[in-house]
């Protein structure tokens, strides 16, 4: 089972030193950078440490770490879903309008229709055999295309009725932490369970893995990636149902790069993109790190808030290099 | 395999499939401009054609570097953040004059091409990845030098390149027209051009028989740096101003659909400069027919996610390797 994440263990006698170095650098390398970072924090900045910013910084990485737990999946595949940031702002603004029909509708729209569109990718992909880069990049655009036409070409935000149940869904807290929270680390723990303890996890990294081989064990390769395109879809439609019910309204303008940031976080958790390895621990451990990172910047104050991106950037070619580097014992596709 | 089974009804779809990969973006473009001069009111006019023609020019500069990465079976997401790069370096040097401004804005888009290049050829990075960092940190770092702002120019010289003519053309328009046909020259007379076409149809082959692998790939991605770059001071001449925040936003987007449209497969091993150029004017003509016709953008994205998926299921017929 394991041996599809990491390399053959044969060599248990002969592992030298130097490879069980490597191999935990490749597989911990973003938990040590996160324990650094953390560390760096919390001794120069004495704000970073109290629990109004934990509290912040937990709630901020929720809507992301949703995104990325989908992301996950596919990208293990062997996919990518370039659709997510699109489909994160279409969720917000149906259940922004769906809150006017209660909390069922306000929460079932999004969920439906994102899950539609991510089961219409996984369609495309898994029985035409169109690269997922293209096939999510048109839906991108539709998605997007649909958010400008239920809101009147974006000039329309719906509001969710203060008065609404819905909005408990966002603001509501267990000590101070907000539900997103919870329901994003429960999302992660189940999403954690599938992928390592299930049927259908083994089929996704076997499918990832050698696409060839598990068709021809007889796994079912295509339901495998329909599934995984549509979980996608639904965890990001949630995300921006999760993200409209904090905000109290269906903001048009938010998602645009997310589907950046959730690729960037996924890689730097470890999950290969060439796909058939990857954790969702290194991918909660890769949203964590990125908006520890965030949240540093914006406690320096003078620092301009650009050097964000240039340090995720930065932050990210390392982690990839770095994963190249190690991984040279693996022979090429 | 399924055309075998399918006996001669199959042969005459697999031909169809063929065609219609080979010249169905000459189609389209030539039945949306039948349609726009018959439907369309103030279509055959100069100034609409002038206007079409300026909007596209940049869009066929980065798509031409675009469609050589594809041939090699890669792919160039930071060619926006480029431009932003490119654009962020002018205000700089503009006080030395319009050509030095104009110099290093083209040497950082050389120097970010050559860099994609060399993750991608000499640290085997995915070239999605590699191009990623860039698309992430690019425009981030070209807001750090322009320091989040917009910067309006005034240079008289400069500004010409945006809305000057040279024989009633606009400039813009001959630039995007001149590097179409040296990149098609270039892919289809030059040794460079048959050894980028080869490392895409296979690397490990073209490898084995001795090309120069590395250094064909890191120039394929200097181009398309240097192409998002000439784009990048065009669109911000246009401008008057420029603009790291918005120049290039989801130029990468554009760039890959026109050159998926215009038939060349993700899959490497071919480029096709002409249908490139068709494929950005077809994406044009698109936009251009929807907004006359009064439908709105959100429309008129979901059409252009139509045909992309279109153009991609036709062009998939045919990859019978």
């Amino acid at each position: 089972m394991t041996a599809v994440i990491t390399d053959p263990p044969d060599t248990t006698a002969s592992t030298t030193r130097r490879e069980l170095m490597t191999g935990v650098l490749q597989r911990q390398g973003a938990a040590i950078a996160l324990v650094l970072v953390v560390a760096v924090a919390w001794f120069s900045f004495p704000r970073f440490g109290s629990l109004d910013n934990l509290r912040d910084l937990a709630l901020q990485s929720s809507f992301l770490a949703v995104i990325a737990l989908g992301m996950t999946f596919v990208i293990i595949t062997g996919g990518i879903d370039l659709s997510v940031g699109s489909v994160y702002a279409l969720g917000g603004v149906l259940a922004a309008y769906g809150s006017q029909y209660g909390f069922l509708v306000a929460l079932a729209l999004p969920l439906a229709v994102c899950g539609l569109i991510g089961f219409v990718n996984g369609v495309l992909v898994a029985r035409t055999k169109m690269a997922p880069f293209i096939v999510t990049l048109a839906s991108l655009l539709f998605a997007r295309g649909l958010l400008l036409a239920i809101t009147d070409e974006g000039s329309n935000t719906y509001r969710v009725p203060a008065d609404s149940a819905f909005i408990e869904l966002g603001r509501g807290t267990i000590g101070g932490f907000g539900y997103p929270v919870f329901i994003a680390a429960v999302l992660c723990v189940i999403g954690g369970i599938v992928l390592r303890r299930t049927r259908f996890g083994q089929s996704v990294f076997a499918t990832g893995g050698a696409e060839q081989s598990a068709l021809l064990m007889g796994l079912p390769v295509a339901r495998t990636k329909i599934t995984v395109y549509t979980m996608s879809g639904v965890l990001s439609g949630l995300a921006g149902a999760l993200t409209a019910a904090y905000l109290q309204s269906g903001v048009t303008v938010i998602g645009v790069g997310t589907e950046l940031d959730a690729i960037s976080v996924v890689v730097i958790g470890g999950t290969l993109l060439t796909g058939g390895a990857g954790t969702v621990l290194g991918t909660v451990i890769g949203v964590g790190l990125r908006n520890v990172i965030q949240n540093i910047i914006n406690q320096i104050g003078t620092l301009d808030s650009n050097y964000q991106s240039v340090v995720s950037g930065a932050f990210l070619l390392v982690v990839v290099i770095l994963q190249r580097s190690l991984a040279r014992t693996k022979p090429r596709r | 395999m399924s055309a075998t089974t399918l006996a001669p009804a199959g042969f005459d779809r697999a031909r169809a499939a063929r065609w219609l990969q080979e010249y169905g973006v000459y189609v389209a473009v030539v039945a949306l401009l039948l349609f726009n001069v018959f439907f369309t009111a103030n279509f055959l006019t100069l100034g609409n054609f002038r206007t079409q023609l300026v909007q596209a020019a940049p869009v066929c500069i980065v798509a031409l570097g675009m469609a050589l990465v594809i041939g090699t079976e890669g792919v160039d997401l930071s060619v926006g953040a480029v431009m932003a790069l490119a654009a962020s370096f002018i205000p700089l040097y503009l006080g030395a004059g319009p050509i030095p401004a104009i110099l290093i804005a083209l040497v950082v888009g050389l120097v970010a091409g050559t860099f994609n290049g060399f993750l991608v050829a000499h640290l085997g990075i995915q070239p999605i990845v590699a191009t990623l960092a860039l698309l992430v940190g690019g425009r981030g770092l070209a807001l750090v030098i322009a320091e989040g702002q917009l910067v309006q120019l005034h240079d008289k010289t400069f500004l010409e390149l945006g809305d000057g003519d040279l024989a009633g053309i606009p400039i813009s328009v001959w630039i995007a027209g001149l590097l179409s046909v040296v990149m098609a020259l270039l892919v289809g007379r030059t040794t460079f051009g048959r050894r980028l076409v080869a490392i895409g149809g296979n690397r490990t082959a073209s490898g084995l028989a001795g090309l120069p692998v590395k250094s064909v790939l890191v120039g394929v991605y200097a181009i398309c740096g240097l192409l998002a770059a000439v784009a990048g001071v065009l669109a911000t001449a246009r401008l008057g101003a420029s603009d790291p925040a918005d120049i290039g936003l989801l130029m990468e987007l554009s760039a890959i659909t026109a050159v998926v449209v215009g038939g060349t497969a993700l899959t490497g091993g071919r480029v096709r400069i002409v249908g490139t150029v068709f494929g950005v004017i077809l994406m044009q003509l698109v936009r251009a027919t929807l907004i006359k016709h009064n439908l709105p953008d959100s429309t008129a994205q979901m059409v252009q996610a139509a045909i992309i998926i279109i153009a991609v299921y036709v062009a998939r017929e045919r990859s019978t390797r």
